[in-house]
């Protein structure tokens, strides 16, 4: 199944020409949290996006538009682009499978301060509630766009965005569906901050992954939408194939519910299920982008991970993640990397890390510190999540 | 949940206790477990919320159908609306009005610790879904389990749809449908590649509704899959609020065959509710050949599952 369609914002800016630009540069985009308090945090800084006024409301009734929530507009900021891309327009049946993990968080944030502060109040609270529920974005974007079809949203923690793509794909693949939205998103709020805080997740001073000396994670904000369709459909009516979905992997680590397993077993199982999927072997990966949140225990299971499933070829393949710049994009993630693996495909670079100093010991993998560009045919990527969630894609670059 | 069902007779429902507020807040709660179930010894099930457990205990009766084997590859779906709201609630509370939050509660608000600590508690390292929609999710789990099964991705698959209790749930919905009560608990459904007595054979499209125009012609184009039947069950998702179950009656007014409405009895437990109807509809073949479980979704999809008593 081919990409006909990709949109994507995220802290860099909006639309892929943007962000292809920052994650080809290894562009940071950090500041301080201005959407919450975060005075009581141990760390204040995350890669907030700026979500732009002219969303696409479309066929959205004016006061459902102007109601749409934080996490609704990069959703819908990111699918205008891959809809106007692929040239959807007119097309009434569209299945969407996306990937969240907290949907409208900040309007269940609202919700409980407003029924703590004012019981017997109950102006704005089912509007609050309805937002809040993680389906409400995607049946936005139905009513946005004006299309009809079942909406399937995958909540796998950081891995959802991958799992949605990569079952989207499954879908095309196996002939049930034509054609499929896709893709993650996730807004930043105060719930899911104050629980990496005080997790002691987030860095203190700059997500570095692999670094020998990294201290945490940072987070971000974002979406990224694909259009997906089978090859077929995509020739018979002349769109633009911007890549193809070759691989998925999924396995789940039954380790802990937030530590990975430290040998990257079920990591290791993961990327080995996409590279059977795609009909590949590690050699053949010309890239990988990694899961590499910059916490201390995950990125050292993902190196052994690698190093399990790639064997002596490790030694060849470049390593980044992309994180380092954007931050983490839980629900989101993804599948802002699986975009970055289309742009690093189609523009056949690899996407940097340069505040990235001496790699952990178990990095037995060249890590991409500087740009470059090489020649890419697949690039895989990888994203892990709480509960063991792990997915593997793996995209192939189209002329 | 049979006997409750056979006896016809709705469940007490004792209202939930809201900060601040003397609205009662009425809901049926699981009753409080006579023995100690030997899964909660399972050391990632010791702090787990209540969702985890209701869906800890359906699943392990589920699975009580199926021979262990170590080999088998157990696929998990797990289907929720609410997600862990006590825990949320109080983690959300805690980084909102205390000096500190517990790093304890935070990991088990995230949507996919029930069915993280279902495959840990299964010992499976294969495939995982966490879904989250209205109540007709819990069919479409079923339908991705059986495409798993058909494309050799699992051997079996345990499809989930679990809620629990908070007064914040009950306040939520009140203000969509005062004559609802809220219910929680949980229904698993394991699908296997091995024979067995019962065959899901069929599960319409989830037809996606954004208006309650769209949902009455959702609800029509569902039942219209389906040619009446006398000898087929209907087990629909009527909760008694006249309503919300309008639309729904309208759908299948003519259905010849007999009725069941669990969520009239048991309450409108959302995924649970759906599961618990297809557990309904299930438990029905050992009286009749043929039951759907049809769900008209409080605000997205409306789907159906039919099963069938397998040929012998």
């Amino acid at each position: 199944m081919v990409v006909t369609g990709v949109g994507v914002i995220t802290g860099l800016g909006r639309g892929w020409r943007e962000n292809s630009e920052g994650f080809r540069t290894g562009r940071a985009c950090f500041r301080p949290v201005t959407l919450f308090d975060v005075s009581r945090r141990r760390a204040r800084l995350a890669a907030e996006a700026d979500v732009p006024e002219d969303v696409a409301v479309g066929r959205l009734p004016r006061r459902r538009a102007r109601a749409l929530d934080r996490a609704a507009k990069l959703l819908l900021t990111a699918a205008e682009e891959a809809w106007a891309q692929a040239g959807l327009d007119g097309l009434r049946r569209l299945p969407v499978v996306l990937g969240t993990t907290s949907g409208g968080m900040e309007l269940g944030e609202a919700y409980y301060r407003h029924a703590i502060e004012q019981p017997d109040c109950n102006h704005g609270q089912a509007a609050r509630v309805l937002r809040y529920l993680s389906q409400t974005q995607p049946m936005a974007l139905a009513g946005a766009f004006g299309f009809r079809g079942p909406i399937t949203i995958i909540a796998n923690a950081c891995a959802s965005g991958a799992n949605a793509v990569g079952h989207a794909a499954g879908l095309i693949r196996q002939g049930r569906e034509e054609i499929v939205l896709t893709g993650g998103y996730d807004a930043l709020s105060e719930m899911v901050f104050s629980g990496f805080d005080c997790l002691q997740a987030l860095s203190v001073t700059s997500c570095r992954p692999f670094d020998a000396q990294r201290d945490g994670l940072a987070l971000g904000e974002g979406a990224a939408v694909f259009i997906l369709e089978s090859e077929a459909r995509a020739r018979a009516r002349g769109a633009a194939i911007l890549g193809e979905v070759a691989g998925y992997g999924a396995a789940t680590d039954g380790h802990h519910l937030t530590q990975p397993q430290p040998e990257g077993a079920a990591a290791a199982a993961s990327m080995r299920a996409a590279c059977a999927d795609a009909g590949i072997g590690p050699e053949q990966v010309n890239y990988i982008n990694a899961h590499g949140t910059g916490t201390p225990l995950n990125d050292s299971a993902e190196a052994n991970a690698i190093s399990q499933w790639a064997g002596s070829f490790a030694a060849r393949i470049p390593v980044s993640s992309t994180k380092a710049g954007v931050g983490h994009l839980l629900g989101a993630a993804g599948a802002v990397e699986a975009a970055v693996s289309l742009m690093a495909l189609r523009g056949q670079w690899l996407p940097p890390m340069p505040g990235v100093g001496e790699p952990d010991a178990r990095c037995q993998f060249p890590l991409v510190r500087e740009p470059a560009a090489a020649a890419l045919e697949y690039v895989l990527t990888n994203s892990f999540g709480f509960g063991g969630a792990n997915a593997t894609l793996i995209f192939k670059k189209r002329p | 949940m049979t006997e409750a069902l056979d006896r016809g007779v709705p469940l007490a429902a004792p209202p939930l206790q809201r900060p601040g507020s003397r609205r009662p807040l009425p809901f049926r709660s699981v009753p409080a477990p006579t023995v100690k179930f030997p899964f909660l010894a399972h050391p990632r099930l010791r702090r787990a919320s209540s969702l985890t457990v209701y869906a800890a205990a359906a699943a392990v009766e589920a699975m009580a159908a199926l021979k262990p084997s170590p080999e088998r590859r157990l696929g998990i779906i797990f289907c929720v609306t609410g997600g862990c709201v006590q825990f949320t609630r109080r983690f959300y509370h805690e980084a909102w009005r205390e000096t500190t939050a517990s790093p304890v509660v935070f990991p088990e608000t995230v949507f996919n610790a029930p069915s993280s600590h279902l495959s840990a508690l299964f010992s499976s390292s294969a495939i995982n879904y966490t879904y989250v929609g209205d109540p007709a999710t819990v069919v479409q789990g079923l339908g991705t389990a059986a495409e798993w099964l058909e494309d050799n991705l699992v051997d079996a698959c345990l499809v989930i749809g679990a809620e629990e209790n908070d007064w914040l749930t009950a306040d939520a919905y009140r203000h969509f449908s005062r004559d609802t009560i809220c219910s929680e608990g949980a229904g698993a459904i394991l699908l296997s590649a091995e024979p067995a007595p019962i065959e899901l054979a069929a599960i319409t499209d989830a037809e996606l509704y954004l208006s309650a125009a769209e949902r009455a012609q959702a609800l029509a184009e569902v039942s219209a899959h389906f040619p009446a039947s006398a000898t087929t069950l209907l087990c629909d998702s009527q909760t008694g609020a006249a309503a919300r179950d309008r639309q729904e009656k309208a759908a299948w007014a003519d259905w010849p065959g007999p009725r069941l409405s669990p969520k009239k009895i048991l309450g409108e437990g959302l995924c649970a509710g759906a599961a618990w109807q297809c557990v309904a509809a299930i438990q029905a073949l050992s009286r009749i050949p043929s039951a759907i479980a049809h769900v008209a979704g409080i605000h997205e999809h409306a789907i159906a599952a039919q099963f069938l008593r397998a040929q012998t």
